[in-house]
């Protein structure tokens, strides 16, 4: 394009934009119809375009590996049922310029004052109702209007706290409001994920070209938080369907990043109308919830009866006012998509002003009048269901555009007139194009904002970005992240030089620690099982590895050491063979299913290197099959990486109390693993070199060179690894870890008695503690086995019910 | 009628409930001019740690309790003294079935009374296409819509087969119709779903049916148990019409109501059970005991 290259200036070409054009039709972000760059992103190009097609790739990859590194994922449901997707990344952002974006604001800002209006009416008086406004089948009919909220006053007073909105720019460059998220919106933690990248991507751009920053937004967010608890740190929590939902990364990471708890509806219960937490520590009481959580499943007494994610009892606290739910329940009715066809009137008959960000040209067929609009102006329009609540755009099943009539009008009117109030007509306008790299050029691809508000002591605030949803195709009417859109971060760009706000604490804000004691009882049951799983993995590897070293020194398959071995492997459901890693991947599995459920807990290094590990054990299982010697140095690389995880956990995470139920699991399982493998080893039926083996499956063998200048002897054997209190292997010292973590938690004592945990915990490090490597008979080892496992019952009676 | 009813629900369960939280529509209810209740009480065991009344959206009375101990049975006996008058409407007014439309458009208003929750789906009573066909079949749009309910009642009493085991109180209102049995729950379901599907409001009633019947008439069907019945919006003249298509009558002094709503889902006698895994048995028995001889 020779325009653009004179437009700037006389600076180099564009050759990046040498072949971009807006679409035709379609406004675009980055360029007008003319090939001028628009004002707001002319720096950012003039720095873009300088950098080399290598180096693109290269900060593309650095903004790739660190939502990789970050485990950003989304789940992704099809027919065939759920996956996990890595984020669906676009590297450019969409440059929107201050001036613009403060007119979107007042018009966002608008809109939430006329929805809470809107919501405490319908929950309340109904006038609108009454007055005409809005037909009676749409509020009597809609599932989102939750009977038992009626006439329920929020706690805080107001139903809406934190709203999304999807907007679109139509065709004459004006924006729409598509759709309102009141219910539970999704996304604020993915815009900082998404911001976090694209700063890596454009370090040096992103300073120069004053960006406005997201964190003021979410310090405002804590602080209003902390003002709806009253100051207590301790009492707020974000409620979340569980790591089976969509967006349940975004919860944990959002979690993390406030600061505050993680919690599911099993974490909660109620009492006498008051909402609590089940701790490690009993119960404790919450008073905020940010709600991530659809209503109706919230409360199976008197919401969806079916639904397994709920609280009993909640509806009851909200009824009472003692809890403040972010949103209040019942909320989710705004998201109906007949409503956009009332609010304009609303909104001129409430607050007697017109929107000025309008939404997106609605008629609910329900009357007469639109419903003859909708059928003549059919052509241009999408005609979906009246009570959906999904967004124009992402073409749920029941939506489709008017065109498809075309050759059956006479359905469409018999349609219309039988089902009218049961469906809406909407303008099918088409959306502006943004700039996205595919095929080593930028290239016009439709795009919807999510946008975020947030209702402050002060009123209400809009986040300065949020993120874009892009199409990949160039049907500019169709986006849809379930079906392979991608997302890019929306930098709201100043002339001037912006304010860099942090979430670290500000010195004018009281410090104050979180209190270590709330730790709910099912992140502790993760983390206990977390670490007895980590342990029983590596207990497996070392088996396998002993299998195998044998097997390639000098043992025949059917020797009775190997025998013994193979035997040993059953405990772990493991047989040597080409599916020898299956019990090991079986394991990791566990060991990841419970770390998915603290990822608000549990650092990303460690989930990472989870990770990494379950995929090595796959690929080493579906690798060609090795011989014993290179499968023994395979193994060693999985014990090393196991390792490593077990350093990251112990050497860098915090001594909180989930911690110590990380640690007591890994010393429990260890204490059991070494016993059984003590049992089979050293006793005196075993065959040869089974005192050997036993050293060096409890990593052993170089201790009992130095300590002891004699050949193995069943003695010996038995002192390192039974009685020893310095060897980290031994069974004793795993005993001592346990009774001086459990000693740590809560509930140690009560009223100056031992717990039934606590004293469990005593008999059997006493039992082991009169024991001399004679007196630990085979019997003896059994005995003391038994009275380990049942510590794991113990502290789950205590704990986690 | 003065009633004496007493009624007894027991839950045994295979492994004891750590806990739980219950809604119980058990308390007939007083209605000015249909019913006045004269004492109630209800005894819970074991004794809950929560126990508390409370109103829900279409007014009726609701006992909420909550357990903190583990138990493995519970019970409820409920006792209670209930006048009831003989059900009074116009029988002169009745709208045309063509009018209902417009009739309902003309109420905007919609508190717990108003015909429009009654209009649509609720919880339990999705749109059936097969329902819709029966009831069509049996009404012309210029029918007095007082008549267009009793033939439905009518024909649902003629069509459908009592059969106390053949369904649950989960069976959808789909299987039931299509196998024409059920009890009172799957009776009131369908026609509500008949009434629905040709326009007229219809709602769901639970309560009590007199035990033993007056002298020289039939015992009804659904005394041993909470009964239900259906109530219709005929216009607002007529009001609410009540109904009992399964004994082919309209509910009268014999029917002593204890809840209204747009289906069972709504009316549940008591909800919260489900939460419980592993419901080994349970009972459920009621007597309903007239304390005077009727006038007539």
């Amino acid at each position: 394009m020779q325009s653009q290259s004179q437009t700037m200036n006389g600076a180099k070409p564009f050759k990046i934009l040498e072949t971009y054009r807006p679409l035709p039709g379609a406004p675009d972000e980055l360029m007008t119809a003319g090939g001028d760059i628009r004002p707001a992103w002319r720096k950012f190009m003039r720095h873009f375009c300088d950098l080399s097609e290598d180096d693109i790739r290269r900060r593309f990859r650095r903004g790739d590996q660190y939502l990789k590194d970050a485990g950003v994922f989304y789940r992704q449901f099809s027919s065939e049922g759920s996956q996990i997707r890595s984020w669906p990344y676009s590297h450019v952002p969409v440059l929107i310029g201050e001036q613009e974006w403060s007119a979107i604001c007042s018009g966002l800002i608008q809109r939430a004052e006329l929805l809470e209006d809107v919501v405490k009416d319908i929950y309340g008086d109904n006038n609108l109702v009454s007055q005409g406004l809005l037909p009676p089948s749409l509020i009597a009919e809609n599932k989102e209007w939750l009977r038992p909220l009626v006439g329920v006053q929020p706690a805080s007073g107001n139903f809406l706290h934190f709203l999304a909105f999807e907007i679109g720019r139509g065709p004459n460059g004006d924006w729409w409001v598509l759709g309102d998220r009141t219910q539970a919106p999704a996304g604020a933690g993915f815009a900082i994920e998404n911001r976090v990248a694209s700063s890596r991507i454009f370090t040096d751009l992103f300073e120069e070209t004053n960006v406005h920053r997201l964190a003021g937004f979410f310090i405002e967010f804590l602080n209003t938080l902390r003002s709806l608890s009253q100051g207590a740190e301790d009492r707020i929590g974000i409620l979340t369907p569980g790591r089976l939902t969509d967006t349940y990364y975004e919860h944990a990471y959002i979690a993390r990043y406030l600061g505050v708890m993680l919690l599911e509806g099993e974490d909660l219960a109620v009492e006498n109308g008051k909402v609590m937490v089940r701790t490690v520590d009993g119960l404790r009481p919450i008073s905020v919830l940010w709600r991530r959580l659809d209503a109706t499943f919230a409360d199976p007494l008197e919401l969806a009866e079916t639904s397994q994610l709920g609280t009993p009892g909640l509806v009851e606290a909200a009824r009472q006012g003692n809890i403040n739910l972010i949103n209040a329940l019942g909320s989710g009715i705004l998201e109906t998509r007949a409503l956009l066809a009332f609010l304009p009137k609303i909104s001129r008959t409430l607050r007697d002003e017109p929107l000025s960000l309008p939404n997106i040209a609605t008629w609910w067929c329900g009357h007469e009048k639109e419903r003859l609009h909708v059928l003549k102006n059919a052509g241009n329009m999408m005609i979906g269901n009246a009570f959906t609540t999904s967004l124009p755009f992402s073409k749920d099943e029941g939506t489709a555009l008017g065109v498809n009539f075309s050759d059956n009008p006479q359905k469409l009117a018999e349609q219309l007139e039988a089902k009218g109030q049961y469906l809406v007509g909407q303008e099918a306008v088409s959306l502006s194009t943004t700039p996205v790299f595919q095929d080593g050029q930028l290239q016009p691809r439709p795009m919807t904002l999510r946008c975020f508000a947030l209702r402050t002591p002060n009123g209400w605030t809009i986040m300065p970005g949020g993120y874009a949803r892009i199409g990949l195709s160039e049907d500019t009417q169709v986006i849809d992240l379930q079906r392979g859109g991608v997302v890019s971060d929306v930098w709201i760009v100043s002339q001037n030089p912006v304010d860099t706000p942090t979430l670290v604490q500000q010195d004018d804000m009281s410090y104050k620690r979180a209190q270590l004691g709330t730790l709910p009882s099912r992140a502790a049951d993760n983390l206990f099982w977390l670490g007895r799983y980590a342990e029983r993995a590596e207990s497996l590897l070392r088996l396998l590895r002993a299998y195998h070293i044998r097997l390639s020194e000098f043992e025949e398959p059917n020797s009775s050491i190997l025998k013994l071995l193979s035997h040993q492997l059953t405990v772990y459901s493991a047989t040597p063979g080409p599916n020898e890693l299956d019990a090991l991947i079986g394991i990791l599995n566990a060991a990841i299913n419970s770390a998915g459920q603290l990822r608000d807990r549990f650092s990303d290094d460690g989930w990472s290197a989870l990770n990494t590990l379950l995929s090595e054990a796959l690929n080493a299982q579906n690798g060609p099959e090795l011989s014993s010697d290179d499968q023994a140095r395979a193994i060693s690389t999985l014990i090393q990486q196991l390792s490593a995880f077990s350093g990251l956990v112990q050497e860098n995470m915090y001594r909180f109390t989930g911690w110590r139920f990380l640690s007591i699991g890994r010393s429990l399982e260890r204490a059991i693993n070494t016993t059984t493998s003590l049992i089979s080893f050293t006793n005196p039926t075993a065959p040869t070199g089974s005192l050997d083996l036993a050293l060096e499956l409890g990593d052993s063998a170089i201790s009992h060179r130095r300590l002891y200048n004699v050949a193995t002897h069943r003695r010996s054997v038995l002192d390192l690894l039974a009685l020893d209190p310095l060897n980290p292997r031994s069974v004793f010292f795993q005993i001592c870890e346990i009774r001086d973590q459990i000693s740590l938690l809560p509930w140690a004592v009560s009223d100056g008695q031992m717990s039934p945990l606590a004293r469990a915990v005593l008999k059997a490090h006493t039992e082991l503690s009169v024991q001399t490597p004679e007196s630990l008979t085979i019997d003896v080892l059994q005995s003391i086995k038994s009275h380990i496992s049942d510590l794991s019952t113990e502290v789950a009676k205590t704990y986690f019910n | 009628m003065l009633y004496e009813i007493s009624m007894n629900i027991t839950y045994v369960y295979d492994i004891p409930a750590a806990g739980g939280r219950q809604r119980l529509y058990l308390a007939p209810k007083s209605i000015p001019d249909v019913q006045t209740v004269n004492h109630f009480s209800i005894e819970v065991s074991p004794k809950p740690s929560e126990i508390f009344t409370s109103h829900d959206f279409f007014g009726n009375d609701v006992h909420s309790i909550a357990f903190r101990e583990s138990h493995s049975k519970i019970s409820f006996q409920m006792n209670c003294e209930v006048m009831r008058e003989p059900q009074k409407f116009n029988h002169s007014k009745s709208p045309d079935l063509r009018s209902m439309d417009k009739l309902l458009a003309n109420q905007t208003e919609i508190s717990a009374l108003s015909p429009w929750h009654f209009a649509g789906a609720s919880p339990r009573l999705r749109h059936v296409s097969e329902i819709e066909a029966y009831a069509k079949a049996l009404v012309q749009p210029d029918m007095p819509v007082l008549d267009v309910v009793t033939h439905i009642n009518q024909s649902l009493h003629r069509d459908l087969t009592f059969n106390s085991h053949a369904t649950d109180v989960h069976t959808p209102v789909e299987v039931a119709f299509e196998n024409k049995h059920g009890v009172c729950q799957d009776f009131s379901h369908i026609m509500i779903a008949c009434l629905r599907s040709i326009g007229v409001p219809a709602g769901y009633v639970s309560g009590f049916l007199r035990t033993f019947p007056p002298p020289g008439k039939p015992r009804l069907e659904g005394a041993d148990a909470m009964h239900a019945w259906v109530r219709a919006w005929l216009g607002p003249d007529i009001g609410w019409v009540e109904l009992d298509p399964t004994n082919n009558i309209f509910a009268g002094e014999d029917h002593i109501i204890t809840a209204y709503g747009r289906d069972y889902s709504d009316v549940a006698p008591v909800k919260g059970v489900l939460r419980i895994a592993g419901v080994q048995s349970s009972s459920h028995s009621v007597d309903v005991r007239p304390l005077e001889v009727s006038a007539n």
